[in-house]
């Protein structure tokens, strides 16, 4: 193992969508127990700058490793089959056509409520493009299928973004 | 099992002595030093058996100071020269104090941070930290008669990157190493987490003298894990006692214009704040230049005045919770912190927000410095068996301007440190040759409503059509929260890179000099000890090598090694003279020529310490 080992790698795991959360965790706080800075603070200055190396590796894959999006992105990306999201910004009609229904109700939406309704149809779209990455992910092993839901889940992370902003001015 | 070791009389210490290492909790109001003894937390007192030292700093005309209680008791008296909160004054600039109107002292509105006017002249909130931090500092090494290896120093969650600095300059000025920053409700945390042994979340919220927590912590076997914190650097109990100062004002008409009224104001409040607690009227009394002011304050009135005030935390409650995505019964405990969470109306806004009665069986005033001594003592290695780990997070995210005078956020607040995050730029003109970048911290979309960190460029881009550069701004934010800023671009390689520092003009010349002006022992000692000292550290340092050399010298290939070898000769043989610069020198050689060495034993060390991990768990 080294520095440019994988997140997965790095974390013990099979390279795989599907992953659970706490196995996860507990994996994150057992090695940042062997690498965080705060283990070698009594051997000096290139101690701390190598642990610290480590300890920025490790959060950096958890960080990736825990968020199903971002996850299946780098698996994507593994396999040969990066998103490219800045480049490739092409999206198919209908996928458009919600974005904009969506942003239309953000901006019609006068209460707490309407917003709650709203903010359980992009969870629900959410969890269907997640199922489609599992699928191509993990049971097909196609991973350049994967591409199109996740491009379209940053799509959607970014609505809920903007989503959990408009709750602040109903408190 | 540890046997107890006991050296000969005049032999050099053993290299596994204890080192003596402290929480210092630097408050806006008072401050306290703890440490590890005989495996117990406890606060360091005085002389006079008390823990909490007055943060207030007096200068006498002549060049003598007054420290603690005995600057305190004046404070009325030369309000001007006496100073107090300097906390709230640490890593701002003039414009960022809000109130200054109402305080008794002359600023200097310098760049950067704010300096202030006494009879010796101009102050830095920086050295008026020091000389509390030094007073700390003596106070703990005559408790152990002996050195301070080094400290724990306890900052507000919510301290931005300008603060977090100002107190680390503190820290060094006052002589003392620092061996960690760690946030106040962090701290509060392992105090109370290992006392109760609890597991699963906890809220700690900390009222101080100037500042406002909130942290939201999930503790599992030893590891504290931070999920997000929120607060206002801005808001605590001082803010409470100008609210009532005020409020008696308006009700009476009397104006508080000179220092001395201001500061006796300043008294009163606090003292009727206190009664308050328990008492449902209490007095407020102040003498004033132009007579006594004397009024009763019923409790109710109180807390009408300060509403807004504890309705500013529990909205910064609110955000940290959704911050962390999680409901208020995911919450097992709610730990208060500060002496201002005394305040019943405080506890019962807690209590009704969290839905349960909030955990007060810690004394507030010294939870923060017993949680720091804790990590203090593992930190120095006393602690082996200790599987103590703390994962902070950075409380405020940070960003570069762009075009339009809009933040590109790089590092979002609430991320686990440390961290490295990255984000691509490029030009906008044709042969554009250096890009300005400028760093901020904040939650706001434009620049404006942002602090300003610090500004660098990259220069010598090669001539290229706008958008073809691809310049690659790097953020590393340390265990400490301190952010270093880097900038490549990369089809040429140009590169620059900026430890982010506070502008305020203290160079590590100027705390050099300042250190020896004000905190120097006499010479002659100074000397004796140095040469003790630099024997006893080149011992170390040689020992530690040849430790080194039999576990890994593999790594090393024959001409590294031959360095490393003469490197240790040349050592050995400079401790055997008197000359304690020439032997930190050669010293300093040796740790030179293994400082690469150390760090590819590291390497394999960690990596090979995390891949048992992955082996022990399939």
């Amino acid at each position: 193992m080294n520095l440019q080992s994988n997140d997965f790698e790095l974390f013990g795991l099979a390279q795989r969508f599907e992953q659970d959360r706490a196995v996860l965790d507990a994996k994150w706080k057992e090695l940042q127990r062997e690498a965080h800075p705060d283990k070698f603070t009594a051997q000096g200055a290139a101690a701390q700058r190598v642990a610290m190396q480590w300890s920025v590796r490790i959060n950096e894959a958890y960080q990736r490793l825990k968020d199903p999006l971002k996850r299946a992105a780098y698996l994507c990306e593994l396999g040969g089959a990066p998103v490219n999201a800045h480049s490739n910004t092409a999206m198919p009609t209908h996928f458009l056509m919600q974005q904009m229904e969506w942003r239309e109700a953000l901006e019609d939406a006068s209460s707490a409520q309407a917003l709650e309704t709203l903010r359980q149809n992009v969870e629900h779209s959410k969890q269907e493009l997640l199922n489609q990455c599992a699928q191509f992910l993990d049971v097909q092993g196609n991973r350049s299928a994967a591409v199109q839901p996740v491009r379209e889940l940053m799509f959607i992370e970014k609505f809920a973004l903007d989503l959990d902003r408009a709750f602040d001015k109903f408190e | 099992m540890a046997l107890l070791q006991i050296s000969e009389p005049g032999q050099s210490p053993n290299p596994h002595e204890r080192r003596v290492a402290v929480g210092i909790d630097l408050g806006t109001t008072h401050s306290l030093v703890a440490a590890v003894r005989n495996g117990v937390a406890e606060c360091l007192p005085d002389g006079q058996g008390r823990v909490l030292l007055p943060s207030v700093v007096r200068y006498l005309a002549g060049g003598g100071r007054q420290i603690g209680y005995a600057a305190q008791e004046n404070l009325a008296m030369d309000a001007e020269n006496t100073i107090t909160s300097v906390k709230r004054f640490m890593g701002r600039s003039l414009g960022d104090v809000v109130g200054a109107d109402k305080l008794p002292y002359r600023f200097a509105d310098n760049a950067g941070m704010l300096g202030i006017h006494t009879v010796v002249g101009e102050k830095s909130p920086v050295e008026v930290s020091a000389e509390i931090l030094a007073t700390l500092r003596y106070l703990a090494e005559d408790t152990f008669n002996s050195d301070l290896y080094g400290a724990v120093i306890t900052v507000p969650a919510y301290f931005d990157d300008a603060q977090r600095q100002a107190t680390k300059d503190a820290a060094q000025l006052a002589g003392i190493n620092v061996l960690r920053l760690i946030s106040e409700p962090t701290a509060a945390a392992i105090a109370y987490g290992l006392d109760n042994a609890v597991e699963g979340v906890y809220a700690i919220y900390d009222l101080g003298g100037g500042t406002f927590d909130i942290s939201i912590l999930r503790l599992t076997q030893g590891v504290f894990e931070v999920v997000a914190t929120g607060g206002d650097s801005a808001l605590g109990g001082d803010d409470y006692d100008h609210a009532l100062a005020d409020w008696v004002l308006a009700q009476t008409g009397v104006l508080a214009v000179s220092p001395a009224d201001k500061a006796a104001l300043k008294v009163a409040a606090r003292a009727c704040k206190e009664s308050l607690t328990s008492a449902k009227v209490a007095p407020f009394a102040a003498h004033l230049s132009g007579g006594v002011l004397q009024f009763e304050v019923e409790q109710s009135q109180f807390y009408a005045a300060t509403a807004a005030l504890t309705a500013r935390t529990i909205a910064a409650v609110r955000k940290a919770m959704r911050d962390a995505k999680l409901t208020v019964q995911d919450v097992q405990g709610v730990v208060m912190v500060g002496g201002c969470t005394r305040m019943p109306q405080v506890q019962d806004a807690v209590a009704q927000f969290f839905g349960r009665a909030p955990l007060t069986n810690l004394n507030p005033d010294e939870v923060v410095a017993l949680g720091a001594s804790v990590q203090a003592n593992q930190l120095a290695g006393n602690n082996a068996a200790g599987d103590l780990l703390l994962l902070d997070v950075i409380p405020l995210s940070l960003g570069v301007e762009t075009m339009g005078g809009l933040v590109e956020r790089i590092v979002p607040r609430n991320q686990t440190i440390p961290t490295a995050m990255a984000q691509d730029f490029t030009t906008y003109k044709d042969g554009q040759t250096a890009l300005a970048l400028h760093v901020v911290q904040g939650e706001r979309d434009m620049v404006s409503d942002c602090r300003s960190l610090a500004r660098f460029e990259l220069r010598g881009i090669p001539p290229m059509a706008a958008g073809a550069a691809r310049i690659r701004v790097t953020f590393t934010v340390d265990a400490d929260g301190l952010l270093s800023v880097s900038a490549l671009e990369q089809v040429s390689g140009v590169e620059a890179r900026i430890d982010v520092k506070p502008s305020y003009g203290l160079g590590d010349d100027q705390i050099a000099q300042m250190l020896k002006d004000s905190f120097s022992t006499a010479e002659a000692d100074m000397r004796a000890r140095a040469l003790i000292e630099a024997r006893v550290d080149a011992d170390r340092l040689v020992m530690a090598t040849q430790t080194a050399l039999q576990a890994d010298g593999d790594l090393l290939d024959a001409q590294e090694r031959s360095n490393i070898d003469l490197a240790m000769q040349a050592l050995l043989q400079a401790k055997s003279g008197d000359d304690a610069a020439k032997i930190e020198s050669v010293s300093k050689s040796l740790a030179q020529a293994t400082e690469a060495f150390a760090a590819m034993r590291m390497n394999r060390g960690i990596a090979s310490a995390l891949a048992g991990k992955n082996i022990a768990a399939l």
